[in-house]
């Protein structure tokens, strides 16, 4: 909209403006340089570590790792018909891990719309708050949900408390890294249009921006509660309870008919919810009438 | 009454406004033109305190508006409404919502955070649709409205706002001849009828010539024009943007229905062939 004929800028703040392009780019080409230098770094390291770690080779310890299963599948068959009432004998674990996860799911988002708010520039929050709120983020999300756990535990004790609050921990720094790119993008105008009217903060976020960006919250909210339903799946083998620590049992006591039916669950679950919130999402980021 | 006080705006290098003084009288429609850039949208902005100036002073009712915080702030913008060209609505949200979000300053932030609006708020809010006869459109999504619908909803949205001023920020300026017509009889009714201050940025000469009993031109950030729309002749229009013997008044028109003011001062302007292609809503 500010269109101005050629000739109104001096040939000079062009050659500032292309200097400034120019700095910027290739920064840019140079910090994509060092990541992809890093990645690399990380996995030939990681690759290093594990060859040593394993006393036989990865190629050779091959065939072992295929006589497990085979033998998991011959004593479920084993099972006959008894094999069924596993099922619904594991059902009460697999709740209890979907608890945890929607649990930990839910705290985490609640923190995470927090964060996201207070890290997204443009808002009118406390400036000095956005850096602190990201690296925050930052580094909730560094820390992998099973390091947290199994340090949580050891405090704690074994129990699905110290999961919770891991799970919770992880998803507030994911979450809010993708919630406050949520509301980078937002249209500006309605919140133009409510400060205009003499809205308040609170206000102007509930009708400016939430609108916009709840089908997407949503949306990566649902996102999250799969992921951590598998997050709280292995939790439990290192003393969270619910699914995960009765796979640990029946794979330690070499039981195959009830890893077999564990297995099955778990996928089913997972298959289930994966579907429904598909569905869901789907659903939300359509244009439909928004009532929030 | 509302002061401009030698006011200016700089970013970083760019002065946007350059010491405009300007005083517009209670129950005025004025009329501010000038080309893209011209500083127009950063005088309404610094008026309701969106931006504030870097030197100089706004006061209304020999009250500084510059000095306003909190609370105060809030109830100065609720009393100069403003209109967007981009309309600003909440566009997921329905119509009737968007016009009662005019009354979120008198509501407390707990009953808006649960949209608790009073039923006064909501029949104020449909009085106001029907005055812009949109009432029909009360439920429906705001985004899926045409252009010209939108803004008549954000003018009853600044109505609802119970405003002494109303800020319109090129109202026009996305809109089809028609639409446009409506949108500026609609301000015009409210600027009689209310007897509410009107302040329009425009970017047609005809339009602010038909609507506006002055006009002020800014050229750069300052004022170099102002004066009744009969004042308003080619020339000056010539010295306000800034053009040279090229300038065709036609390049500026929206094709609205031409004013006896109009047809005085653009006699002679001969329509480029482009212009009449474009249509015409003449007579309405
Ligand atoms: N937030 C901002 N940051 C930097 N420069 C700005 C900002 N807002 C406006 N400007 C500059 O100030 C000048 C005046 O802008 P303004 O938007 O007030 O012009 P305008 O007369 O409204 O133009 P238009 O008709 O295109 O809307 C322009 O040069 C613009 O680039
Ligand atoms: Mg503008």
């Amino acid at each position: 909209m500010t269109a101005t004929s050629p000739g109104d800028h001096a040939p000079r703040m062009i050659d500032q403006i292309d200097q400034e392009f120019g700095k910027a780019e290739r920064k840019r080409r140079l910090y994509t340089a060092l990541f992809i230098a890093a990645t690399l770094f990380v996995m030939v390291g990681g690759f290093g570590i594990a060859e040593d770690m394993n006393s036989g080779s990865f190629i050779g310890g091959l065939h072992k790792f295929f006589d497990y299963p085979a033998n998991i599948v011959a004593e479920s068959f084993e099972a006959g018909w008894g094999w069924y009432p596993l099922l619904l004998h594991f059902a009460p674990a697999l709740i209890e891990t979907v608890n945890m996860a929607a649990v930990g799911t839910i705290l985490g988002g609640v923190l995470a719309l927090v964060l996201a708010f207070c890290s997204t520039r443009g808002l009118g929050v406390w400036p000095p708050l956005i850096p602190i709120c990201r690296r925050f983020m930052d580094g909730a999300r560094a820390f992998p949900e099973l390091i947290l756990a199994l340090f949580l535990i050891f405090v704690l004790g074994a129990s699905p408390v110290p999961a919770i609050i891991a799970v919770a921990f992880h998803t507030a720094g994911a979450l809010g890294k993708q919630f406050s790119e949520v509301n980078e993008n937002i249209d500006r105008g309605p919140l133009d249009g409510l400060a205009a009217a003499g809205a308040n903060w609170t206000q102007r976020m509930r009708y400016g921006v939430l609108p916009q960006v709840l089908p997407n919250y949503t949306s990566y909210l649902l996102m999250r509660f799969e992921i951590n339903i598998r997050a709280s799946a292995i939790l439990g083998f290192v003393g969270a309870g619910g699914i995960g620590q009765e796979l640990r049992k029946a794979i330690g006591w070499t039981q195959g008919a009830e890893t077999s039916a564990l297995f099955v669950l778990l996928f089913l679950a997972i298959v289930a919810i994966d579907q429904i919130s598909s569905t869901l999402r789907r659903r939300l980021t359509g244009d439909g009438v928004g009532h929030v | 009454m509302l002061d401009f006080k030698s006011v200016s705006k700089r970013f970083g290098s760019v002065t946007a406004v350059d010491r405009v003084t300007l005083r517009v009288e209670e129950g005025e429609m004025l009329g501010i033109i000038g080309r893209s850039g011209a500083g127009k949208s950063t005088l309404l902005k610094m008026t309701n305190r969106l931006s504030d100036p870097t030197s100089g002073e706004i006061a209304y009712g020999g009250r500084s508006v510059s000095a306003l915080k909190g609370k105060d702030l809030l109830a100065w913008r609720r009393d100069c409404a403003m209109i967007f060209q981009q309309f600003n609505l909440v566009p997921r949200l329905d119509v009737l919502t968007n016009v009662m979000l005019g009354r979120l300053n008198g509501l407390g932030t707990l009953k808006s955070v649960f949209k608790l609006f009073s039923d006064e708020d909501r029949r104020d809010a449909l009085r106001a649709l029907d005055r812009l006869d949109i009432a029909q459109t009360a439920l429906q999504q705001a985004g899926t409205l045409s252009g010209g619908q939108q803004q008549r909803v954000a003018i009853a949205r600044a109505l609802v706002q119970r405003p002494r001023i109303i800020l319109a920020d090129e109202p026009i300026a996305s809109l089809d001849p028609l639409n446009a017509k409506l949108v500026m009889d609609a301000l015009q009714r409210i600027n009689r009828e209310e007897g509410l201050t009107v302040i329009c940025n425009l970017h047609t000469l005809d339009t602010a010539r038909q609507y506006c009993r002055r006009i002020v031109g800014m050229r750069k950030g300052a004022l170099v024009f102002e004066g009744a729309p009969e004042d308003l002749t080619k020339d000056a229009a010539r010295d306000i943007y800034g053009a040279g013997e090229e300038f065709d008044e036609a390049t500026t028109s929206t094709s609205l229905g031409s004013s006896p003011g109009a047809d005085a001062a653009a006699s002679g302007t001969a329509a480029v062939p482009a212009e009449s292609e474009r249509p015409r809503v003449v007579g309405l």
